[in-house]
Protein backbone atom coordinates (compact mmCIF):
# COMPACT_ATOMS: atom_id res chain seq x y z
CA UNK A 1 0.00 0.00 0.00
CA UNK A 2 1.82 3.63 1.18
CA UNK A 3 3.24 5.55 0.32
CA UNK A 4 1.04 6.18 -2.23
CA UNK A 5 3.33 8.51 -4.50
CA UNK A 6 6.33 6.94 -4.52
CA UNK A 7 4.52 3.05 -4.85
CA UNK A 8 2.72 4.78 -8.43
CA UNK A 9 -0.94 4.28 -6.12
CA UNK A 10 -1.29 8.01 -6.81
CA UNK A 11 0.23 9.59 -10.04
CA UNK A 12 2.72 12.22 -10.31
CA UNK A 13 0.17 14.81 -12.20
CA UNK A 14 -1.83 15.05 -8.59
CA UNK A 15 1.55 15.43 -6.55
CA UNK A 16 0.88 19.78 -6.73
CA UNK A 17 -2.69 19.28 -5.65
CA UNK A 18 -1.91 17.28 -2.81
CA UNK A 19 1.26 19.36 -1.59
CA UNK A 20 -1.02 22.29 -1.61
CA UNK A 21 -4.42 20.72 0.43
CA UNK A 22 -1.43 19.34 3.09
CA UNK A 23 -0.16 22.40 3.05
CA UNK A 24 -3.28 24.07 4.12
CA UNK A 25 -4.35 21.64 6.62
CA UNK A 26 -0.77 22.40 7.85
CA UNK A 27 -0.93 25.72 7.69
CA UNK A 28 -4.89 25.62 9.20
CA UNK A 29 -3.18 23.48 12.33
CA UNK A 30 -0.12 25.71 12.68
CA UNK A 31 -2.64 28.89 12.80
CA UNK A 32 -5.40 27.50 15.18
CA UNK A 33 -3.13 26.35 17.51
CA UNK A 34 -2.20 29.73 18.26
CA UNK A 35 1.70 29.53 16.66
CA UNK A 36 0.81 32.67 14.03
CA UNK A 37 1.78 34.91 17.22
CA UNK A 38 5.24 35.28 17.72
CA UNK A 39 4.30 35.96 22.18
CA UNK A 40 2.84 32.74 22.07
CA UNK A 41 5.43 31.08 20.47
CA UNK A 42 8.60 32.86 22.37
CA UNK A 43 6.64 31.97 25.42
CA UNK A 44 7.98 28.73 25.69
CA UNK A 45 11.07 29.94 26.74
CA UNK A 46 10.42 32.09 29.29
CA UNK A 47 7.65 29.91 31.03
CA UNK A 48 4.23 31.84 29.86
CA UNK A 49 3.56 29.82 27.56
CA UNK A 50 4.20 25.85 26.77
CA UNK A 51 2.00 25.41 23.95
CA UNK A 52 4.64 24.98 21.36
CA UNK A 53 6.06 21.93 23.59
CA UNK A 54 2.63 20.61 24.40
CA UNK A 55 1.37 20.40 19.82
CA UNK A 56 4.96 19.39 19.25
CA UNK A 57 5.65 16.85 21.35
CA UNK A 58 2.40 15.37 20.77
CA UNK A 59 2.75 15.45 17.25
CA UNK A 60 6.14 13.46 17.36
CA UNK A 61 5.06 10.61 19.24
CA UNK A 62 1.43 10.56 17.46
CA UNK A 63 3.85 10.47 14.55
CA UNK A 64 5.86 7.89 16.03
CA UNK A 65 3.65 5.87 16.89
CA UNK A 66 1.29 5.75 14.26
CA UNK A 67 4.07 5.56 11.37
CA UNK A 68 5.18 2.07 13.51
CA UNK A 69 1.72 0.71 13.62
CA UNK A 70 0.88 1.78 10.15
CA UNK A 71 4.10 -0.31 9.04
CA UNK A 72 3.36 -3.25 11.68
CA UNK A 73 -0.48 -3.62 9.70
CA UNK A 74 1.67 -3.46 6.44
CA UNK A 75 -0.21 -0.18 5.65
CA UNK A 76 3.05 1.61 4.98
CA UNK A 77 6.42 0.16 3.60
CA UNK A 78 8.60 2.79 6.35
CA UNK A 79 12.01 1.52 4.27
CA UNK A 80 10.03 3.81 1.83
CA UNK A 81 9.44 6.73 3.38
CA UNK A 82 12.23 9.34 2.94
CA UNK A 83 14.89 9.97 6.29
CA UNK A 84 16.40 13.38 6.79
CA UNK A 85 20.00 12.38 5.98
CA UNK A 86 22.07 13.36 9.16
CA UNK A 87 25.48 15.88 8.97
CA UNK A 88 26.55 15.44 12.68
CA UNK A 89 28.41 18.44 13.13
CA UNK A 90 27.28 21.27 10.09
CA UNK A 91 23.15 19.99 11.65
CA UNK A 92 24.60 20.90 15.68
CA UNK A 93 26.00 24.40 14.27
CA UNK A 94 22.44 24.95 11.87
CA UNK A 95 20.24 23.93 14.91
CA UNK A 96 22.66 26.43 17.46
CA UNK A 97 21.94 29.25 14.79
CA UNK A 98 18.52 28.76 14.28
CA UNK A 99 18.08 28.26 18.26
CA UNK A 100 19.26 31.91 18.90
CA UNK A 101 17.13 32.97 15.39
CA UNK A 102 14.51 31.48 17.15
CA UNK A 103 14.62 33.91 20.22
CA UNK A 104 15.18 36.52 18.47
CA UNK A 105 12.76 36.40 15.73
CA UNK A 106 10.02 34.92 17.23
CA UNK A 107 9.48 32.70 14.66
CA UNK A 108 10.05 29.82 12.83
CA UNK A 109 9.78 29.29 8.88
CA UNK A 110 6.25 27.76 8.96
CA UNK A 111 4.77 29.98 11.67
CA UNK A 112 5.75 33.38 9.88
CA UNK A 113 4.04 31.80 6.99
CA UNK A 114 0.63 31.81 8.87
CA UNK A 115 1.88 34.70 10.60
CA UNK A 116 1.70 36.87 7.54
CA UNK A 117 -1.81 34.95 6.57
CA UNK A 118 -3.02 36.90 9.39
CA UNK A 119 -1.34 40.25 8.78
CA UNK A 120 1.45 40.29 11.29
CA UNK A 121 4.45 42.88 10.04
CA UNK A 122 6.84 40.78 12.62
CA UNK A 123 6.03 37.54 10.67
CA UNK A 124 6.88 39.10 7.30
CA UNK A 125 9.62 40.86 7.94
CA UNK A 126 11.16 37.69 9.80
CA UNK A 127 10.67 36.11 6.39
CA UNK A 128 12.53 38.45 4.05
CA UNK A 129 15.02 37.64 6.86
CA UNK A 130 14.79 34.49 5.58
CA UNK A 131 15.04 35.29 2.12
CA UNK A 132 17.91 37.21 3.13
CA UNK A 133 19.59 34.71 5.47
CA UNK A 134 19.41 31.99 2.61
CA UNK A 135 20.76 34.35 -0.07
CA UNK A 136 23.69 35.01 2.30
CA UNK A 137 23.87 31.39 2.64
CA UNK A 138 24.14 30.94 -1.43
CA UNK A 139 26.69 33.88 -1.48
CA UNK A 140 29.52 32.59 0.72
CA UNK A 141 29.14 28.85 0.13
CA UNK A 142 32.19 28.40 -1.17
CA UNK A 143 34.15 29.34 1.55
CA UNK A 144 32.65 26.32 4.03
CA UNK A 145 31.60 23.59 1.48
CA UNK A 146 33.82 21.07 2.88
CA UNK A 147 32.38 21.58 6.51
CA UNK A 148 28.84 21.71 4.78
CA UNK A 149 29.41 18.61 3.76
CA UNK A 150 31.32 16.74 6.67
CA UNK A 151 30.25 14.43 9.35
CA UNK A 152 27.60 12.30 6.40
CA UNK A 153 26.05 9.34 7.83
CA UNK A 154 23.72 8.81 4.98
CA UNK A 155 20.05 8.62 5.77
CA UNK A 156 20.12 7.01 9.02
CA UNK A 157 17.85 6.19 11.98
CA UNK A 158 18.19 6.17 15.44
CA UNK A 159 18.14 2.40 14.89
CA UNK A 160 21.44 2.24 12.57
CA UNK A 161 22.99 4.81 14.94
CA UNK A 162 22.01 2.92 18.85
CA UNK A 163 20.78 -0.68 17.63
CA UNK A 164 17.81 -0.29 19.96
CA UNK A 165 14.29 -0.57 17.90
CA UNK A 166 12.30 2.35 16.93
CA UNK A 167 9.47 1.12 19.22
CA UNK A 168 11.53 1.75 22.06
CA UNK A 169 12.62 5.41 21.18
CA UNK A 170 8.96 6.00 20.65
CA UNK A 171 7.92 4.90 24.35
CA UNK A 172 11.18 6.85 25.77
CA UNK A 173 10.08 9.74 23.82
CA UNK A 174 6.34 9.23 25.00
CA UNK A 175 7.17 8.97 28.52
CA UNK A 176 9.96 11.78 28.68
CA UNK A 177 6.80 13.91 26.67
CA UNK A 178 4.64 13.17 29.19
CA UNK A 179 6.97 14.06 31.96
CA UNK A 180 7.35 17.38 30.46
CA UNK A 181 3.81 18.46 29.74
CA UNK A 182 2.92 17.98 33.64
CA UNK A 183 6.23 19.62 34.75
CA UNK A 184 6.26 22.71 32.05
CA UNK A 185 1.73 22.88 33.69
CA UNK A 186 3.39 23.46 36.91
CA UNK A 187 5.86 26.37 36.20
CA UNK A 188 3.38 27.94 33.54
CA UNK A 189 1.15 28.10 36.34
CA UNK A 190 3.51 29.90 38.48
CA UNK A 191 5.04 32.10 35.72
CA UNK A 192 1.94 33.17 34.73
CA UNK A 193 0.88 34.64 38.52
CA UNK A 194 3.39 37.28 37.98
CA UNK A 195 2.46 38.14 34.46
CA UNK A 196 0.18 40.96 34.15
CA UNK A 197 0.04 42.48 30.51
CA UNK A 198 -0.27 39.36 28.46
CA UNK A 199 -3.53 37.98 27.52
CA UNK A 200 -3.62 34.36 26.88
CA UNK B 1 -3.56 16.50 15.28
CA UNK B 2 -0.10 17.46 13.79
CA UNK B 3 1.11 14.22 14.62
CA UNK B 4 -1.70 12.25 12.45
CA UNK B 5 -1.00 14.91 9.39
CA UNK B 6 2.53 14.29 9.58
CA UNK B 7 1.10 10.10 9.43
CA UNK B 8 -0.96 11.33 6.38
CA UNK B 9 1.49 13.02 4.81
CA UNK B 10 4.19 10.23 4.75
CA UNK B 11 1.66 7.80 4.07
CA UNK B 12 0.68 9.65 0.56
CA UNK B 13 4.41 11.39 -0.43
CA UNK B 14 6.57 8.94 1.03
CA UNK B 15 8.11 12.37 2.38
CA UNK B 16 7.41 15.17 5.23
CA UNK B 17 6.40 18.55 5.31
CA UNK B 18 8.82 21.41 5.29
CA UNK B 19 8.82 25.50 4.77
CA UNK B 20 12.44 26.67 4.60
CA UNK B 21 12.60 24.87 1.25
CA UNK B 22 10.25 26.84 -0.50
CA UNK B 23 12.23 30.06 0.49
CA UNK B 24 15.45 28.44 -0.48
CA UNK B 25 13.10 27.87 -4.08
CA UNK B 26 12.16 31.98 -4.69
CA UNK B 27 15.63 32.87 -3.31
CA UNK B 28 17.20 30.74 -6.45
CA UNK B 29 14.72 32.12 -8.76
CA UNK B 30 15.03 35.80 -8.30
CA UNK B 31 18.76 35.10 -8.50
CA UNK B 32 18.56 32.99 -11.37
CA UNK B 33 16.34 35.56 -12.73
CA UNK B 34 18.69 38.72 -12.10
CA UNK B 35 22.02 37.16 -12.64
CA UNK B 36 21.59 34.01 -14.73
CA UNK B 37 25.11 33.06 -15.30
CA UNK B 38 26.26 33.88 -11.70
CA UNK B 39 23.40 30.98 -10.42
CA UNK B 40 24.43 28.30 -12.39
CA UNK B 41 27.85 28.51 -11.67
CA UNK B 42 27.20 29.05 -7.83
CA UNK B 43 28.08 25.61 -6.48
CA UNK B 44 24.93 25.75 -4.35
CA UNK B 45 22.40 27.25 -6.41
CA UNK B 46 23.14 25.21 -9.13
CA UNK B 47 21.94 22.10 -7.18
CA UNK B 48 18.69 23.46 -6.85
CA UNK B 49 18.21 24.58 -10.59
CA UNK B 50 16.33 21.50 -12.40
CA UNK B 51 17.36 21.49 -16.19
CA UNK B 52 14.13 21.85 -17.91
CA UNK B 53 11.65 23.66 -15.65
CA UNK B 54 12.01 26.51 -12.88
CA UNK B 55 12.86 26.23 -9.74
CA UNK B 56 9.71 27.08 -8.18
CA UNK B 57 8.13 23.85 -9.73
CA UNK B 58 8.62 22.15 -6.31
CA UNK B 59 6.49 20.42 -4.14
CA UNK B 60 7.64 22.83 -1.23
CA UNK B 61 7.01 25.85 -3.07
CA UNK B 62 2.91 24.76 -3.06
CA UNK B 63 3.09 23.11 -0.27
CA UNK B 64 3.79 26.75 1.47
CA UNK B 65 1.65 28.44 -0.79
CA UNK B 66 -1.14 25.79 1.34
CA UNK B 67 0.23 26.45 4.41
CA UNK B 68 -0.56 30.54 3.69
CA UNK B 69 -4.40 29.34 2.60
CA UNK B 70 -4.43 27.50 5.36
CA UNK B 71 -3.13 29.84 7.94
CA UNK B 72 -5.97 32.56 6.00
CA UNK B 73 -8.54 30.43 6.67
CA UNK B 74 -8.16 29.49 10.69
CA UNK B 75 -7.46 33.34 10.78
CA UNK B 76 -10.68 33.94 9.41
CA UNK B 77 -12.78 31.25 11.31
CA UNK B 78 -10.88 32.00 14.70
CA UNK B 79 -11.57 36.07 13.90
CA UNK B 80 -7.84 36.54 13.52
CA UNK B 81 -7.03 38.30 10.66
CA UNK B 82 -6.84 42.00 10.84
CA UNK B 83 -4.80 44.56 8.90
CA UNK B 84 -1.04 44.82 9.16
CA UNK B 85 -0.14 44.94 12.61
CA UNK B 86 3.60 44.00 14.70
CA UNK B 87 3.06 42.31 17.94
CA UNK B 88 6.26 42.52 20.30
CA UNK B 89 6.85 42.32 24.32
CA UNK B 90 5.75 45.10 26.55
CA UNK B 91 9.61 46.49 26.45
CA UNK B 92 10.38 47.17 23.39
CA UNK B 93 9.44 49.07 20.18
CA UNK B 94 7.78 48.31 16.85
CA UNK B 95 10.57 49.33 15.41
CA UNK B 96 13.11 47.11 17.55
CA UNK B 97 10.85 43.91 17.26
CA UNK B 98 10.94 44.78 13.27
CA UNK B 99 14.74 44.57 13.39
CA UNK B 100 15.09 41.30 16.09
CA UNK B 101 12.58 39.59 13.59
CA UNK B 102 15.02 40.62 10.47
CA UNK B 103 18.20 39.25 12.35
CA UNK B 104 16.25 36.19 13.63
CA UNK B 105 15.13 35.37 10.35
CA UNK B 106 18.11 35.83 8.53
CA UNK B 107 19.68 33.61 11.35
CA UNK B 108 17.13 30.68 10.78
CA UNK B 109 17.58 31.69 7.07
CA UNK B 110 21.40 30.81 7.53
CA UNK B 111 21.10 27.81 9.95
CA UNK B 112 18.14 25.87 8.00
CA UNK B 113 20.82 25.81 4.89
CA UNK B 114 23.05 23.74 7.33
CA UNK B 115 20.28 22.01 9.51
CA UNK B 116 19.02 20.84 6.37
CA UNK B 117 15.80 22.05 7.16
CA UNK B 118 14.37 23.84 9.81
CA UNK B 119 11.75 22.82 12.49
CA UNK B 120 9.05 21.56 10.77
CA UNK B 121 11.41 19.40 7.93
CA UNK B 122 14.02 18.46 9.85
CA UNK B 123 13.09 18.86 13.79
CA UNK B 124 9.48 18.17 12.97
CA UNK B 125 9.33 15.36 10.61
CA UNK B 126 12.82 13.96 10.57
CA UNK B 127 12.47 13.26 14.45
CA UNK B 128 8.88 12.04 14.01
CA UNK B 129 10.62 9.48 11.17
CA UNK B 130 13.25 8.24 13.37
CA UNK B 131 15.73 10.21 11.89
CA UNK B 132 19.14 10.69 13.52
CA UNK B 133 19.58 14.19 12.13
CA UNK B 134 16.24 15.20 12.87
CA UNK B 135 16.42 14.69 16.95
CA UNK B 136 19.71 16.51 16.70
CA UNK B 137 18.19 19.08 15.02
CA UNK B 138 15.11 19.26 17.38
CA UNK B 139 17.36 18.54 20.49
CA UNK B 140 19.48 21.79 19.34
CA UNK B 141 17.17 24.07 18.49
CA UNK B 142 15.14 24.27 22.06
CA UNK B 143 18.24 23.49 23.60
CA UNK B 144 19.98 26.63 22.35
CA UNK B 145 16.71 28.31 22.82
CA UNK B 146 16.88 28.07 26.34
CA UNK B 147 20.57 28.79 26.46
CA UNK B 148 20.26 32.05 25.22
CA UNK B 149 16.58 32.87 26.21
CA UNK B 150 18.31 34.73 29.04
CA UNK B 151 20.04 37.19 26.98
CA UNK B 152 17.16 38.38 25.14
CA UNK B 153 14.15 38.26 27.65
CA UNK B 154 13.95 42.32 27.70
CA UNK B 155 12.55 41.53 23.63
CA UNK B 156 9.42 39.11 25.13
CA UNK B 157 8.51 39.76 28.82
Amino acid sequence: MGPLIPNDIITGDWNFVIALLLGVAFGFILEASGFSSSRNLAGVFYGYNFVVLRVFFTAVIVAMTGLLYFDYFGWLDLSKIFILPTFVSPMILGAVIMGIGFVMGGFCPGTSFTGIAIGKMDALVFAIGLALGIFIFGETYPLFEDFFNSGSLGNVTLTDVTGIPAAWFAIAFTVIALAAFWFTATIEKKVRKNITEYKF
Amino acid sequence: MLGILVIITFYITGRGLGASGAVKSSVVTVVETIAPEHAASSPYYSKYIPEDKSPMNNWLVFESLGVLLGGLLSGVIYGRVKKFRTEHGPKITSKKRLFFALVGGALFGIGSQFGRGCTSGAALVGSSSFSFGGVIVMLGIFGTGYAVAYLFRKLWI
